[in-house]
């Protein structure tokens, strides 16, 4: 069925086909209407699921890990301030290898009070051990919201799942929705050694030093091994519903002599500026990345590359820009652009890339070069 | 592409009525995003939301800056908003007015939403409600088919009135 939908209502759709066990969930703009519809839905009979609204994000994250280690399926949903003060916990559910999916809708964080889109509070989870990807559109919101719990939940990988989608830019517009009927694409939760509630029990807890080291790598063993997880569901998602999804979705980069890299809605909107360049005779292509962690394999050899950034590392710079220069070896011009809800439009991206500076750093309405 | 900017104050339905135009293009086979713009907004401020209609899947998020057309819900916004911002050379100006506006350059529909709204009683915590008869007055202009109007409005809603203000709208909107 096509239908008009927000990202967020796409998001809450999709997570009520999953059937999750629990969901446990603090309201926070711009993501507030995710779990209010899941709460809906729990309230009105269309979804049996165990809904805990919780006094803070601490403990939304705390409530799924404590349902997740008795094997259920937990979803919840915040943003920012939100997410920064649920850190100590995501931490904890990677740690324990606990399937938990949660959509985070990207906002800045204060000072200066700002609700609108960034990337930072996403970026300051990178080293948690949540694979994290960034969706573009709301279709693309939905199918990935259905895919994550697989991707998740699968034995070689057993890693929480951070869905971004950006601020108001997504998780309010309006566009075409075609919902599914999902089958069995999403089979039920097995978790290797759940706990019983009935007869609780659990063994010390302290690691020593002789162990640790352990249990950190074979977190980076699942988060490599979720790359053919995460191909094979996909895969998958496209021969039963019909649409084709990737590490990283690339536009025109083939033959591109100059490729634009970003997240989210900034690199769907590239693709219109890599239009605009190839009619003015510029062999322009773009990728978007949509996986993070584990970050993709690109395909960017010989490419002028120009990486747009939604963060910044203060003290270094962007961080996708650090991302594919360590990763390739190679310069980027930098840019630095949308923070706090910045408007970027398709003809400032086309701008970046005419006036590109292989090797430096740019930051969009401050800069005077460019 | 076709671009619309819609004009409102916060609470009169200019977002509902941005999602019902998208619904509604949607039904003719077209592609729609349908966006608010998100500020400081609060009840009866002038706000703004934006419609695009296209036969391709739309890739844009940044906010429109050369409308086809504009749509005015609340004529007293043009007392503080200069309504035909970037509107494009020949573009169309539709305004919620019981009677004619002129604007020079461009060419001007109107119909009398608010009369129509309390006609049908279409009333919610003391405001008319306009986004349901705005949607006929923009399938009048051709913008959406009348029949895609009418489907995009009972998916929203199921009290027929608002069918009938979308009709009373078709049927008296200026040429």
């Amino acid at each position: 069925m096509r239908k008009i939908s927000t990202g967020n209502k796409a998001v809450a759709e999709a997570v009520a086909l999953a059937r999750p066990d629990v969901v446990a969930a603090y309201p926070i703009t711009p993501q507030s209407d995710i779990v209010e519809t899941i709460a809906e839905f729990v309230a009105a009979g269309k979804l049996d699921t165990k809904y805990i609204p919780v006094e803070s994000e601490h403990s939304s994250m705390a409530a799924c890990i404590g349902a997740g280690i008795a094997g259920a399926r937990t979803f919840t949903a915040t943003s920012s301030h939100g997410l920064a003060y649920m850190h100590e916990m995501t931490n904890w559910a990677a740690g324990a290898r606990l399937p938990v999916v949660m959509a985070n809708v990207n906002r800045s964080l204060a000072p200066g009070w700002n609700i609108w889109v960034e990337h930072s509070d996403a970026i300051q989870e990178r080293d948690t051990g949540w694979l994290q990807i960034w969706v573009s559109t709301v279709q693309e919101a939905y199918d990935t919201t259905l895919m994550a719990f697989r991707i998740s939940e699968h034995n070689d990988v057993l890693l929480p799942v951070m869905i971004n989608l950006d601020g108001f830019t997504l998780s309010h517009i309006m566009q075409p929705l075609d919902t599914v009927e999902p089958g069995d694409f999403i089979p039920p939760i097995h978790l290797p050694d759940p706990v019983d509630p009935a007869h609780p029990a659990g063994y010390g807890t302290i690691t020593g030093p002789a162990d640790q080291f352990r249990f950190r790598y074979k977190m980076e063993q699942a988060m490599q091994d979720a790359k053919a997880v995460i191909a094979e569901t996909e895969q998958d998602f496209a021969r039963r519903f019909g649409r084709t999804y990737s590490a990283a979705e690339e536009y025109r980069a083939g033959d591109a002599d100059v490729v634009v890299v970003a997240l989210g809605t900034l690199g769907k909107e590239a693709e219109v500026a890599v239009d605009i360049l190839r009619d003015e005779g510029i062999k322009a292509g773009s990728v978007r990345p949509r996986w993070f962690r584990p970050f993709p394999d690109l395909d960017l050899a010989g490419k002028e590359l120009v990486v747009i950034d939604r963060d910044y590392s203060f003290g270094f710079g962007g961080v996708l820009a650090h991302e594919i220069r360590s990763k390739y070896l190679t310069k980027v011009f930098s840019v630095i652009a949308g923070l706090g809800g910045q408007e970027v439009t398709y003809d400032d991206i086309a701008e970046f890339v005419r006036k590109r500076r292989i090797g430096e750093e740019f930051w969009f309405g401050v800069s005077d070069h460019v | 592409m076709f671009e619309v900017r819609i004009h409102s104050r916060g609470g009169q339905g200019g977002v509902t009525a941005a999602k019902l135009l998208a619904g509604a293009a949607l039904h003719d086979g077209k592609y729609a995003t349908a966006c608010p713009f998100y500020g400081a907004e609060r009840r009866g401020a002038p706000v703004v939301s934006f419609v695009r209609i296209d036969d391709r899947p739309i890739k844009i998020y940044s906010q429109i800056r050369e409308p086809d057309l504009v749509v005015v819900l609340d004529a007293s916004v043009m007392e503080t908003v200069d309504v035909l911002h970037g509107l494009k050379t020949g573009g169309r100006v539709f305004v919620n007015s019981a009677h004619p506006r002129e604007f020079a350059g461009y060419r001007a529909a109107h119909a009398d939403l608010t009369g129509i709204a309390l006609k049908e009683n279409l009333v919610v915590a003391g405001s008319p409600i306009l986004n349901t008869p705005v949607i006929g007055a923009l399938a009048k202009a051709g913008i959406v088919s009348p029949g895609s109007a009418t489907a995009a409005i009972r998916e929203m809603f199921s009290d027929e009135r608002n069918v009938r203000a979308a009709e009373a709208a078709y049927r008296e909107m200026s040429a």
